[in-house]
C-alpha cells in the first residue's frame, strides 16, 4: 500500500534509512491511527531511533514513503515539526537554564506569543508535577524529573502527535510509573502517542498496538495480547540451572523435557518451557528427576514473543 | 489544572523567513546572556584600561616616532588604540564561536533542541551570529568610550563609524570560524586555532606597529590578513584619515568573508546535524 489511509497520523511504506553503506532501517510499513498509542519494541540497534528521527522530520528519509499528518517531511519539515511533540532518546535540556526557562524559550521557538507561552508553562509544570521546581536549575533535577520536564517541553505546542524515544530508559521503577501515569493521561486526552522501548513491560502497559523490530525490520505487529496469543503459549515454566560451562549448553537437558511442552527455549542459565499449563508441566519435570536450582511459572510476555521471533532476548 | 486537556489550540507555525525564525531564538539568547553577562561586564571595562595604560601610555612613552611613520597618528597612543579596538573585536569573536559552538552542537545538544520544532539550521546560525555581533558591539562600544578621556579620537564622526566597523570585523571572523567549529568533531583543534591563528594575527596585523616595519614578504602577508583590513579601517576612522578607495576595499574584503563564512557555516552545520 502506498496511499495514506485517510486520517493516518503516520504513514510509512517501505521506509528505509542508510548511514553510508549501512542500512539501519530496511523497509518498514507502519500506519498510526489518530488517538492510539503505538509502540516500536526492539533491542538496542534495531533501528527504533533512526525511525523516530525520520518521523520527527529531522532525519532525511533514504528510501520509501513517509507521511506525517499527511505531509511529506522532505518538503514540509518545519510545518510538521511545528505540530508534533518530540522527546528524544538523549536529553537535550539546557542545563544552564532553570526548569521554567527551559519551557519558556522552547515555546518561543514555535512562534507562540509570550503571554500564551507563560500560561502554557504554568499548566505544563502542573501537569508533570514540577511546579515547585520551576526555579531549579536542570542540573539539580533527578533523572525522572528531567524526563518529565522533557515531556512537558514536548507538549508546549499542544501537539496532536507525541513521539517518545525510550521515555523511561535509565529511570528507577518508581520514576517510570510516574512517567507512565502522565502518558496515560495524555492518551486519555486524545493525543496520539508513538513510543519506542526495549522494555516489554512498558510496551505492554502503554501501547494499544506495536511492532516488534529487529535489525531494521518489522518482525511482528499487533496488540500486545494478540502478539502473545499468536507467537507464544499462555504460560511459561522457567527452570533455572547453573550457567552452562564454557563451550557446553543445556541442550541435553532440554531434550529430556522436550515432550512436556509445545516448545523449549534454551538460555545459558535457564530452560523456558512453553505450555498451556505451567504448574502441570512443572510437576512432570520434577517427576523426571530434574533438579533445577529455581523454578518459576508465569504468563507469557512480549519478551517471549521476541525470543520466539528472533532467538534472542530483548535486554542483554 | 492537570485535568485540563493539554492538546488545546495553538500549535506552532513554520517561520515565515530566516529572520523570523532567528528572532524566535531571541528569548533563548537573552535568557542565557542574563546568566553570564556579569562575568564579562567587569572585564570589558577593565581590560581596555589595562591595555591603554600598558601599551599606550607606558610603552608608548618610549616610542618617540615621527607621526609620518605612525600612519598619521599624532602619538603612539592614538596609533595603537584603534589597533587594539579592532584586535579586541577579533579576540571576542574567537572566544564566542569556538568552544561555545562546540558546546551547543556536541556537548549540550542545545542546537538539537532548537531544531526539533519548526526552526532549522539557518535560523540557529543567524541567531548565534546575531548574538556574537551583539557581543562585539558591546565590547567595542565600551572600549571606544573608555579611551575617550585619553584624547585619542581625532574625529567624532569617525568614532561613530568605527563602531559599526567593529561589528563588520567581528562578523568577518565569526562566520568562517563558526563554520569551522560547527563541523569540528574534537575540540583539541581549538588550541591550535588560538595559538597559530588568533595570537599571530593579534601581534602581526598592524595593531601595535605599522606593517611597513615588517620586511618583505612579511609585510605583504600582514596586509592580506583580515585583521589588518579591520585595523586599517578602524584607524582611518578614529584618526580622521579616511580615504574612500582603501576603505571600500576593506569593507568589501570583510563583507566577502561574512558571506563566504555564512555559506560555509550553513553547509557544515547541516552536514553535521541533518543525518
Ligand atoms: N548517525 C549514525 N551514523 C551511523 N550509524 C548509525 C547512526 N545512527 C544509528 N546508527 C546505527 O544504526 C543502527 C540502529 O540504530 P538506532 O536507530 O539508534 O537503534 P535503536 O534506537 O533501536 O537502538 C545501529 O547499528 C546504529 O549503530
Ligand atoms: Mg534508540
Amino acid at each position: 500500500m502506498t496511499l495514506s489511509e485517510p486520517g493516518s497520523m503516520i504513514h510509512a511504506a517501505d521506509l528505509r534509512k542508510s548511514f553510508g553503506g549501512f542500512e539501519a532501517v530496511r523497509g518498514i510499513d507502519v500506519d498510526v491511527r489518530p488517538g492510539e498509542a503505538f509502540g516500536f519494541l526492539g533491542p538496542n540497534g534495531a533501528g527504533k531511533s533512526s525511525t523516530m528521527r525520520m518521523v520527527a522530520a529531522v532525519s532525511p528519509v533514504s528510501g520509501g514513503t513517509l507521511r506525517i499528518l499527511g505531509m511529506d517531511p522532505a518538503t514540509d519539515g518545519p510545518a510538521i515539526r511545528a505540530r508534533i511533540g518530540v522527546c528524544p532518546q538523549e536529553d537535550t535540556l539546557d542545563t544552564e537554564l532553570t526548569v521554567w526557562e527551559n519551557l519558556f524559550v522552547y515555546g518561543r521557538y514555535f512562534g507562540l506569543p509570550k503571554a500564551e507561552v507563560r500560561e502554557k508553562v504554568e499548566e505544563l509544570l502542573e501537569f508533570v508535577q514540577l511546579t515547585d521546581k520551576a526555579k531549579a536549575m536542570v542540573d539539580d533535577l533527578s533523572g525522572g524529573m528531567k524526563r518529565r520536564l522533557t515531556i512537558a517541553r514536548s507538549l508546549v505546542n499542544s501537539p496532536e502527535l507525541l513521539l517518545l524515544d525510550e521515555p523511561t530508559t535509565g529511570l528507577d521503577p518508581q520514576a517510570r510509573h510516574v512517567v507512565w501515569d502522565r502518558l496515560f493521561r495524555l492518551k486519555q486526552q486524545g493525543v496520539t502517542l508513538v513510543l519506542t522501548t526495549h522494555y516489554m513491560d512498558e510496551a505492554e502497559q502503554l501501547t494499544d498496538r506495536l511492532v516488534v523490530m529487529d535489525k531494521g525490520l518489522i518482525v511482528a505487529e499487533g496488540s500486545p495480547l494478540a502478539l502473545i496469543a499468536e507467537h507464544s503459549t499462555r504460560e511459561v515454566a522457567e527452570l533455572r540451572f547453573p550457567v552452562a560451562a564454557e563451550g557446553g549448553t543445556h541442550e541435553p537437558l532440554a531434550e529430556s523435557v522436550a515432550d512436556l511442552a509445545e516448545r523449549v527455549e534454551v538460555l545459558p542459565d535457564r530452560l523456558l518451557l512453553y505450555t498451556h499449563d505451567g504448574e502441570e508441566t512443572m510437576a512432570k519435570v520434577h517427576e523426571r528427576g530434574l533438579e533445577p536450582i529455581a523454578t518459576l511459572v508465569r504468563r507469557s510476555t512480549l519478551e517471549d514473543v521476541f525470543l520466539r521471533l528472533t532467538g534472542r532476548t530483548l535486554v542483554d | 489544572m492537570a485535568t485540563e486537556p493539554i492538546g488545546r489550540p495553538s500549535p506552532g507555525t513554520a517561520p515565515r523567513s530566516t529572520l523570523d525564525g532567528a528572532l524566535r531564538l531571541l528569548d533563548y539568547w537573552t535568557t542565557a546572556y542574563r546568566r553570564t553577562w556579569k562575568g564579562s561586564a567587569v572585564s570589558s571595562f577593565v581590560v581596555p584600561l589595562l591595555y591603554v595604560l600598558a601599551m599606550g601610555v607606558l610603552l608608548g612613552g618610549f616610542v618617540e616616532a615621527d607621526p609620518a611613520t605612525l600612519e598619521g597618528a599624532t602619538s603612539y597612543l592614538a596609533f595603537v588604540v584603534p589597533g587594539m579596538v579592532a584586535a579586541q573585536s577579533m579576540t571576542t569573536v574567537f572566544g564566542e564561536v569556538t568552544y561555545p559552538v562546540m558546546g551547543m552542537v556536541k556537548w549540550h545538544k542545545t542546537y538539537y533542541a532548537m531544531t526539533a520544532g519548526p526552526l532549522a539550521v539557518p535560523h540557529v546560525v543567524l541567531a548565534h551570529l546575531g548574538f556574537v555581533a551583539f557581543r562585539v558591539a558591546v565590547t567595542a562600544a565600551v572600549f571606544l568610550a573608555v579611551v575617550t578621556p585619553f584624547g585619542v579620537h581625532e574625529s567624532w564622526w569617525g568614532v561613530l563609524l568605527a563602531f559599526p566597523a567593529q561589528v563588520l570585523i567581528g562578523l568577518a571572523f565569526a562566520a568562517p570560524i563558526y563554520a569551522f567549529s560547527a563541523g569540528l568533531k574534537d575540540e583539541s583543534a581549538f588550541a591550535l586555532v588560538f595559538r597559530l591563528g588568533m595570537i599571530p594575527l593579534f601581534l602581526f596585523s598592524g595593531a601595535f606597529f605599522p606593517v611597513a616595519n615588517l620586511d618583505q614578504p612579511l609585510e605583504t602577508l600582514a596586509v592580506l590578513t583580515p585583521l589588518w583590513h579591520g585595523v586599517d579601517l578602524t584607524r582611518m576612522l578614529t584618526l580622521g584619515t579616511l580615504e574612500a578607495g582603501p576603505a571600500l576595499v576593506h569593507v568589501a574584503y570583510l563583507g566577502g568573508l561574512v558571506v563566504l563564512g555564512w555559506w560555509w557555516a550553513l553547509r557544515r552545520l547541516e552536514r553535521r546535524m541533518v543525518v
